[in-house]
């Protein structure tokens, strides 16, 4: 009840020192007021980079595991070389895989090659060629059709040259009629459009420049290939994943004649690989962040110190009455702790009106908005600030002498 | 009450160290005061009198010696504690005010009922009745800088009352104020003399003590005469 009171009474005067020296109390509040601005845009600006990334990836779902010569992870030029000269995956492997997997509900080979496609006289170039089967449509990866329909199973066992092309080749090859039906050149090879995708996103590379194949297409036409680039496997159910990525490791290392001793010379990739690229990458921004906001808070709350330390000292004689009358030491502390605490949220409370019209312009740039978190945040920084700054000015005024105090002129 | 003493004091001694000299302010001082009882204390200037005054007001610790209040002893409580009795146990009242300047009238009275931990409702009716009892019922919301020096001392006499202390000190309390107004203070003061409360009373005019019953006399830290005034009505 005391205790109560005595906050209650705390805010009273904080209040009142506060407005009987408003121009100073506003200076004082610009340190934390940018300090809060900084923490809000960077903690909104990494939210947003978090969610961006995370919404870019979600064409590679959880349960899809990829088979490929290299690894997703960073690596020096080194091991990159070594990675290089890594035996290729060949179709009797992935048949192999085919056989042997029992936990897979999909599997598709493919290849990679970037063409220029050509319609009439408009040409897309630099058009990511994937030679795969029908199956590619089931082993996640989030492609989904927007208009026609996949390449068929008969199609990609040999068949018809057909071709499903994403949204950037339609749209540059097609601006005005529609793509379905029609008769696009890929290395002049002729290919009927049969369906478009639906857009993907471009955050690693561009997903919807893209044109898709089947596998007897790209190996007879294009390329004459002895290998795969990939083969895409989608586990039958999440918990399995860990489980089947070891059974394809079995298959391969088989396949391709690993004695027991001999380390992988292929890899298993699946998302959490790049979820954790992509948290390396958030974390260091926002440390980064993080340094050049406690800098800035810093320096507000070493402003707010100072003040507090002048406003000590001019209120002495307040002080040496205060004690007289029965304050304790606890009382005084609290007083110009919450006076500085006052400030700081003061300055907290501008920072975030400042920060909101901000964030709005961040928002053209990433899908971000200023968060609950984020705004309990600048809340909770703004008061961790008033009370380490306000603690020393606080502590020295509670321990004045009440007779010195109040000799004070 | 041990003794009937309100106050008392054995041997106390408060020094100051000035670098290398050691200033003795008061020598072993040894003095007691009842309940009830309206002291003076007198001596020239740098007698020690406000040292006095702030040992028996706990507002300071003496190097040397015992203080009972109440029959407690208070010379070697912590600073937690003497806030306590400050609060509690005295009033006092300064020879330059002492209220807080940004405050009004009524906020000055309630400040002691503040750090009592007394509810908003009741501060304000006990704080009115405190400033109603000096004559201030209609000042309560003026600020100091905009009430007379007399008017001020009441405020701070109202202050001094509002715990309802067991002393009222009061270091040259006439001070600042011209005859006409010191007279008032000190009428106000026989009121509450007579009414029971003990007070006691810092001055070096003869007239101001010649209002109270007893006067000590200090000189150099040491207690020179302790006479009761003789009352020619
Ligand atoms: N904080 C201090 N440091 C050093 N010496 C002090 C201190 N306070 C008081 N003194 C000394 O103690 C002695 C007594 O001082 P005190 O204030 O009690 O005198 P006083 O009787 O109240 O005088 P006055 O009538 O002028 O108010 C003086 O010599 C003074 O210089
Ligand atoms: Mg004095």
């Amino acid at each position: 009840m005391i205790l109560f009171t005595e906050l209650f009474e705390g805010l009273k005067i904080a209040w009142a020192a506060i407005r009987a020296n408003k121009l100073r109390s506003v200076l004082t509040t610009l340190g934390i007021v940018i300090g809060v601005v900084t923490v809000t845009l960077m903690g909104t600006a990494i939210e947003g980079l978090d969610k961006a990334f995370l919404k870019s990836i979600s064409f590679v779902s959880a349960d899809v595991l990829y088979i490929q010569k290299e690894d997703w992870g960073p690596k020096s030029d080194a091991e990159w070389r070594k990675i290089q000269k890594r035996r290729e995956i060949t179709p009797e492997q992935e048949a192999a895989v085919e056989r042997g997997a029992t936990m897979a509900r999909a599997i598709a080979p493919v290849c990679f090659s970037q063409r220029l496609i050509t319609y009439n006289k408009r040409s897309a170039s630099g058009v990511t060629i994937l030679g795969t089967t029908d199956q590619l449509l089931f082993t996640g990866g989030g492609l989904t059709i927007a208009d026609g329909r996949f390449i068929s199973a008969a199609e990609s066992d040999g068949g018809r040259p057909v071709c499903v092309i994403g949204t950037t080749v339609a749209t540059n090859l097609f601006p005005r009629e529609p793509p379905l039906g029609k008769k696009v050149a890929i290395d002049r090879h002729a290919f009927e459009v049969i369906g478009v995708l639906s857009r993907q996103g471009d955050m690693f590379g561009d997903f919807d420049n893209q044109a898709i194949i089947p596998m007897t297409q790209f190996n007879t036409v294009l390329e004459r290939r002895t290998g795969v680039d990939m083969i895409e496997v989608k586990v039958r159910d999440t918990t399995e994943v860990e489980d089947a990525k070891e059974e394809l490791r079995h298959i391969m290392r088989k396949a391709r004649r690993l004695a027991p001793g001999d380390p992988d010379d292929f890899a298993i990739n699946q998302q959490d690989q790049i979820l954790d690229i992509v948290h390396k990458v958030i974390g260091t921004i926002a440390a980064v962040g993080l340094f050049i906001t406690g800098l800035s808070l810093f320096v507000g709350g070493i402003g707010i110190m100072n003040i507090m330390f002048v406003s000590v000292a001019e209120r002495t004689r307040e002080i040496g009455i205060r004690k007289a009358i029965g304050a304790k030491r606890r009382t005084i502390l609290m007083q110009f702790i919450i006076e500085a605490v006052t400030i700081c949220l003061l300055g907290g409370a501008i920072g975030l009106g400042i920060a909101w019209p901000l964030t709005l312009v961040v928002q053209h740039f990433l899908p971000a908005s200023m968060s609950l978190s984020i705004l309990g945040l600048a809340i909770l920084v703004s008061l961790l600030t008033g009370v380490i700054s306000g603690f020393f000015p606080a502590w020295r005024a509670a321990r004045m002498d009440p007779v010195d105090a109040l000799r004070n002129e | 009450m041990k003794n009937g003493s309100l106050i008392r004091l054995q041997q106390l001694s408060r020094r100051y160290q000035m670098g290398a000299e050691t200033i003795h302010a008061l020598r072993e001082v040894s003095l007691e005061i009842k309940r009830g009882e309206y002291v003076a204390i007198m001596g020239p200037s740098g007698s020690g009198k406000s040292t006095l005054m702030n040992l028996i007001g706990c507002l300071d610790t003496p190097t040397a010696g015992q203080y009972e209040l109440n029959g407690v002893l208070v010379s070697d409580m912590d600073d937690n504690r003497l806030a306590e009795i400050r609060n509690k146990e005295i009033g006092f009242i300064f020879q330059t005010f002492n209220l807080l300047p940004r405050a009004d009238a009524l906020r000055n009275v309630e400040l002691p009922l503040i750090y009592a931990g007394a509810s908003a409702s009741e501060r304000r009716l006990v704080a009115l009745e405190a400033l109603t009892s000096v004559g201030l019922a209609d000042r309560v919301h003026h600020k100091p800088n905009e009430l007379s020096g007399g008017q001020r001392q009441r405020v701070a006499v109202a202050r001094a009352l509002v715990n309802k202390p067991s002393i009222l000190l009061a270091d040259e309390p006439t001070g600042n104020l011209d005859t006409k107004t010191g007279n008032e203070i000190l009428a106000l003061f026989d009121e509450l003399c007579a009414k029971g409360h003990t007070l006691i009373v810092v001055t070096h005019e003869e007239d101001v003590a010649r209002r109270s019953r007893r006067i000590v006399r200090i000189r150099d830290g040491l207690i020179a005469s302790d006479e009761i005034v003789k009352r020619e009505t």
